[in-house]
């Protein structure tokens, strides 16, 4: 037990700021969620309204979307691209991040700044270059163009947050395993990435929520009507003249849900980790 | 088993030397304590010739081949660390068979190993258990069961006790010494215990500073201590050291000075030592006596602690010339703090160390029992 909990007004300050900031958070979500399930009309008549009643609740946004027959593939585009990158800032993330923190080697210490740089320079900066480099790859509007300049941008905060915690990770464990004659990978594979998890699943989701809503990069590298992302593909409902609301807020309430599953999965992973046990506590 | 030997082991970390040319034989089934300050390179010698560090140069030999290039895994070592390094995900069976499921042992093989392993060390109620399920001692135990069924040549033990409570650790260390007996292993073991360095070594490496100070049997070193490194780390409380001057060389040893007009003939060979040489001499506080005796240089001084800690009283003693020291006695002695007190020096306990910190050789040093019992 801890004092703070003991103490009742500051329980309930702690947690009427959380409850403030939780409203304020989801506020928008409940309003896209709420006005998707409405009609035209009831959007604009009362927007904060609650989609019951005759002449408010109207499915008739999901319908233009779902009959849409390339919204499945924007869908599927957006799921490729974000797994996709996220497989390779994971690997490849923790991979140097085991590597930084485990094996001295001259210059570890300014690899490690030079990897950690992009955190603060933004990979937007870089457009004009990485377009150009896309193009010469004869990459542009392709789905690894998208991957590819992800995975670029999740690297460095991977790294960063993940190499701490591989230092972590208890030396004595790693030579133990290493007198009963494992390899490094595996030491990495079966020791060292299963005891980071929880840090493993937390980059997961920082680096997947920008990769999803992202709009820059599918707009700039794979405009195409093959590789178009969800972000993307909602944006057609958006007209010079008019707007189609319905559709917009029923793509938006869409796409809120593949981004839920996988944080719903990465989240196990934070709550525990396993260490306990395996070295004095 | 196996023998083992250093030849001029060099560590560096960068600019900073932590090995300086170990050399070092350990015969067959030995018990080799190694102790030393924190920092002097226990640790790191224990590393290479685990083969977790590379030496910057020199060679390690087990069972008279070179390992120095082979992985620790081939090197017929198995290690137990101070935080006991159980995989966290493994129950005790599997992580007392995982060396061995790793070098693709038949499964029989390892089943009989480990369970023998659980046997020796009454592991078997546990082997379903994960390692956060154990208590300290038993994790330990489950480490040095690791250990066990990887059938080493030689056993390293790097601080193994140094996490568990003091009763504990006692409970360990005799099974440790039982374990020892059992298996007819070589054993290294690092430790800052002056306790369990005495009882369980069969030879002591007393380390400073990345050089041997001296290796010998335990009673070698508390008796003949080599230098004054080693006077002062074998033994607790340590060996008091006084300055004094020799002032006479003759058949007897050497005569010095002491602090309020003593003198005392200490039996030892003057080599190098002339009157008017600067010396140190060292008494152990178990060896100095309380009160006036006969034939003995006598000091004086004042109380200025009292330790009583009934079987033994260590008593603080102040101004004993411009220094202080400490005498043990036993049982418990008429003293009180801020009480003068005499204390008495026997010569055939005291020991002289040159300018160098180099002990002068004894007349009559220290023999082991068995040699004292063969010129009987
Ligand atoms: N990986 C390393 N990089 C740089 N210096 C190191 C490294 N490992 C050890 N050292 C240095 O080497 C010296 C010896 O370390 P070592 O761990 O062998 O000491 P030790 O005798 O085991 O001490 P302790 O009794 O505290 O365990 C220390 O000065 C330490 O700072
Ligand atoms: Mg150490």
């Amino acid at each position: 037990m801890n004092k703070a909990r003991r103490n009742l007004p500051t329980l309930f300050a702690a947690h009427g700021i959380l409850l403030a900031y939780t409203l304020l958070s989801v506020f928008p979500v409940i309003l896209i969620v709420i006005n998707s399930l409405k009609s035209r009309r009831a959007i604009f008549g009362d927007p904060l309204g609650l989609p019951v009643g005759e002449g408010v609740f109207d499915l008739v946004g999901y319908q233009t979307v779902l009959q849409n027959a390339d919204f499945l593939g924007y869908f599927a585009n957006s799921l490729i691209v974000t797994l996709g990158a996220l497989f390779f800032v994971l690997v490849a993330g923790s991979m140097a991040a085991f590597a930084l923190a485990e094996y001295r080697f001259r210059m570890n210490t300014l690899m490690a700044l030079y990897l950690a740089l992009g955190i603060m320079i933004p990979i937007r900066l870089g457009t004009i270059g990485i377009l150009e480099l896309v193009v010469n790859l004869g990459l542009i509007n392709t789905l690894w163009a998208l991957i590819l300049v992800y995975t670029a941008q999740g690297l460095p905060l991977t790294i960063f947050i993940l190499s701490e915690f591989m230092r972590t990770v208890s030396k004595e464990l790693k030579d133990a395993a290493r007198v009963d004659g494992l390899s490094e990978y595996r030491i990495f594979f079966q020791l060292a990435l299963p005891l980071v998890r929880p840090a493993v699943a937390t980059v997961a989701v920082f680096t997947m929520i920008p990769i999803w809503n992202d709009l820059w990069f599918p707009l700039i590298l794979a405009p195409g009507e093959e590789t178009k992302t969800i972000t993307l593909g909602a944006q057609q409902f958006i007209g010079q003249f008019e707007t189609n609301w319905n559709a917009i807020l029923a793509a938006l309430t869409l796409a809120i849900v593949p981004v839920l599953v996988l944080y719903a999965i990465f989240s196990r992973q934070l709550v525990r980790g396993i260490t306990s046990g395996a070295v004095k506590g | 088993m196996a023998n083992l030997a250093l030849h001029a082991i060099n560590k560096s970390f960068g600019a900073t030397e932590v090995l300086k040319g170990v050399d070092l034989e350990i015969e067959d089934r030995e018990f080799i304590v190694f102790v030393g300050p924190s920092g002097c390179g226990k640790s790191t010698l224990l590393r290479i010739i685990a083969g977790l560090e590379d030496q910057t140069s020199g060679e390690v030999e087990i069972d008279g081949t070179n390992v120095s290039l082979l992985p620790p895994a081939k090197r017929g070592i198995a290690m137990v660390f101070q935080s006991y390094a159980l995989y966290p995900h493994m129950n005790v069976e599997r992580n007392m068979g995982f060396g061995l499921r790793q070098a693709r042992a038949p499964l029989a093989e390892i089943k009989s190993k480990v369970a023998e392993a659980a046997r020796i060390l009454q592991l078997e109620p546990l082997l379903r258990r994960k390692p956060r399920e154990l208590s300290g001692g038993q994790r330990q135990r489950v480490a040095i069961g690791r250990a066990i069924v990887r059938n080493p040549k030689v056993f390293l033990f790097d601080e193994p006790l140094s996490n568990l409570d003091a009763a504990l650790r006692v409970q360990m260390r005799v099974e440790i010494a039982r374990l020892h007996h059992d298996l007819n292993a070589t054993m290294i073991y690092v430790t800052h215990d002056q306790v369990e360095a005495m009882t369980l070594a069969d030879r002591i490496v007393v380390m400073n500073l990345g050089v041997l100070e001296q290796v010998g049997s335990p009673l070698e070193l508390y008796h003949n201590p080599r230098n004054l490194f080693v006077a002062g780390f074998i033994g607790s409380p340590k060996m008091n050291f006084i300055s004094c001057t020799a002032q006479a060389v003759g058949e007897q040893g050497v005569t010095v000075s002491l602090p309020g007009d003593a003198t005392i003939t200490v039996p030892v060979v003057p080599d190098g030592v002339s009157p008017g040489t600067p010396l140190t001499l060292g008494i152990r506080p178990e060896h100095a006596l309380l009160g006036e005796r006969g034939g003995d240089a006598v000091l004086s001084g004042t109380a200025l602690v009292v330790e009583r800690l009934g079987g033994m009283t260590d008593i603080h003693i102040g101004g004993v010339g411009d220094g202080m020291m400490v005498l043990q006695a036993i049982g418990e002695p008429d003293v009180d703090v801020d009480d003068a007190l005499s204390i008495s020096l026997p010569a055939e306990r005291c020991h002289l160390f040159d300018g160098d910190g180099k002990a002068l050789t004894k007349l009559n040093p220290w023999q082991p029992r068995a040699a004292r019992k063969a010129a009987a």
